[in-house]
């Protein structure tokens, strides 16, 4: 295990990311308080429960869900496309390293700064709403869980990506869809019949209603789904990034 | 004189068809400087980046310091650095990072006051602390020397590093590199440019559509295939030349006034003394001699164009 390059790798994706503070954090922190402020206080005091939950309260995990899953996503697919772009993938490729080398660093670091950010719009919501964490370390567990595999399907959008267009292509036109439609900012049982059988077709169903479970121990599917599904989804990114290297695709002719 | 690296029956063939190497077998040998000539599309590139493991051969084998460039990729890699062609730098990081960056991935822990010394050792060590945005071309290209050198590797390859690069910068690298040899490092470079070829290595191949044409010293190949010229001004012009010369071959200048006599340089005699005596026999009258020597460059031209 060459742990120095993973080391290395991670410090240097880290430093990128605080190098970037303004853009990186308070970001995030703006949108969410936005979000709050015309979801949970303008809009959600007309609303007066969901599931037993304030509504303020009540989108707290979604819009953490939200913020994570695109800011891993699209730290992740930088962080590898990046390298590719200027032409410094070269010194990658000539390393002593191996895909799981690689992998640790950027993924590692990706994860990491999604859980910042994860963290940093939790203790806003601290500010707007009441809140109490029902399940904390499965609220931990599935947080960890969701930057990781999301910034495993940002590392392969990164691989696939040929030109910056594309890099945004996949977070922009399905994980953010999939994420407003996944119940971010509603439960699935408010949805008339037919559409809630379509939501369950919906991976990031499952992940939201998880997490919401570990704040309000309320649930759209039940927390074993939730698991399965995403374990099932880390499994699907390791296995399709272990083929990548394996084969060399779009990085080693 | 042992290999340090030894290419065997290497082939590259790229998924749309295109062969880039055809069958190369090469054996570079401990602390040489190599110099791989070839014009652009030969597959200098293709070869370096092979052996380095940036591409994946379809064919044969490369061993570096003895371990395979595959199967043991990481002691191979370990060995090896790696300058490109192209100019590849983060343009936000600052020269030491980048350079220290480089030396972790290569699995080796941190050592500031080595990279210090390789910064100084390049004319980099004021620029430590500057974004690499702000550097001027030639010292990019010392920024990615620099990082070549900073895991200490045993062998280098430079990939046209002095592709538009001014003739000071030049010199300058070729101190650099007579540096590095003096060090014990290998050094593999490729170029087009024959006199780099000609000034810095201690043998030349040449290298032309995926094939390697001929690799030998370059003293040797110099001796072997270079024929030398004497060029004889003589004071009155001559109308032919007189059948006494006849057996010299000489060939006459547009205006009589000079003759040029072309020998080999390795022949056991080159007919020199002869024939000046036999001109003075026959009544020329010299007022200059100037010999040529061909270079690299003409030898170069007549093997490639004679695969093409």
């Amino acid at each position: 295990m060459n742990i120095y390059a993973v080391q290395t790798i991670y410090r240097t994706e880290m430093k990128r990311f605080f190098r970037t503070i303004t853009q990186s954090l308070i970001s995030p922190v703006l949108s969410t308080s936005l979000y709050f402020i015309v979801f949970g206080a303008a809009i959600g005091s007309r609303i007066d429960e969901v599931e037993g939950v304030s509504y303020g309260a009540f989108i707290v995990p979604g819009l953490i869900m939200l913020s994570v899953m695109t800011q891993a996503t699209s730290n992740a697919s930088f962080g590898i496309y990046f390298p590719k772009f200027i032409g410094t993938i070269y010194e990658l490729l000539s390393a002593p390293v191996n895909f799981l080398e690689i992998v640790l660093g950027y993924v590692g670091a990706a994860a990491t700064k999604a859980m910042f950010i994860g963290v940093i719009i939790l203790i806003t919501a601290f500010f707007f709403v009441d809140l109490n964490i029902a399940h904390p370390i499965a609220m931990v567990a599935f947080l960890v869980m969701t930057c990781l595999s999301f910034s495993l399907l940002g590392f392969i959008i990164g691989i696939w990506a040929g030109n910056f267009e594309q890099l945004q292509l996949i977070p922009l036109l399905v994980i953010t869809p999939l994420v407003f439609l996944g119940g971010s900012f509603y439960s699935i049982s408010m949805l008339p019949g037919i559409w809630q059988t379509i939501a369950m077709f919906n991976p990031v169903v499952y992940l939201i209603s998880g997490f919401r479970w570990a704040f309000f121990g309320t649930a759209d599917v039940s927390i074993g789904i939730s698991l399965a599904a995403i374990a099932l989804f880390t499994g699907a990114c390791m296995a399709a990034i272990w083929w990548i290297f394996r084969t060399g695709w779009r990085i080693r002719q | 004189m042992s290999s340090i690296i030894s290419i065997k029956n290497l082939r590259k063939a790229y998924p749309g068809g295109f062969e880039a190497l055809k069958g190369v077998n090469l054996e570079i040998e401990q602390g040489e400087i190599l110099a791989l000539l070839g014009p652009n599309g030969a597959g200098k590139t293709t070869l370096i980046s092979t052996v380095c493991g940036i591409t994946v051969p379809t064919d044969g084998s490369i061993t570096v310091g003895g371990f395979d460039t595959i199967k043991d990729y990481r002691a191979t890699r370990d060995l090896i650095g790696l300058v490109p062609q192209e100019i590849n730098l983060e343009p936000f990081e600052t020269v030491f990072s980048s350079v220290s960056f480089s030396r972790g991935l290569f699995g080796k822990p941190r050592d500031d006051a080595y990279i210090n010394r390789i910064l100084d050792q390049l004319s980099l060590g004021d620029k430590q602390d500057s974004k690499i945005m702000a550097l001027s071309g030639g010292m990019k290209r010392r920024v990615l020397i620099a990082k070549a050198l900073s895991h200490e590797p045993r062998v280098l390859f430079l990939d046209e590093p002095t592709a538009g690069v001014d003739v000071e910068l030049r010199k300058d690298m070729w101190d650099i590199v007579a540096g590095l040899k003096a060090d014990g490092v290998t050094i593999i470079l490729t170029t087009h440019y024959i006199e780099e070829a000609e000034a810095i290595a201690d043998r030349v191949g040449v290298i032309n559509g995926g094939e390697i044409l001929l690799v030998q010293d370059k003293s040797e190949l110099m001796a072997q295939m270079g024929q030398k010229q004497l060029q004889i001004a003589i004071s009155d012009p001559v109308d032919e030349i007189p059948d006494a010369l006849s057996a010299y071959a000489l060939e006459r200048s547009e205006d009589g006034l000079s003759l040029t006599y072309t020998y080999d340089t390795t022949g056991e005699r080159t007919g020199i003394t002869t024939l000046l005596n036999d001109l003075a026999a026959a009544g020329l009258v010299m007022t200059d001699l100037q010999t040529k020597q061909s270079s690299l460059e003409d030898i170069f031209v007549g093997l490639v164009k004679e695969t093409t």
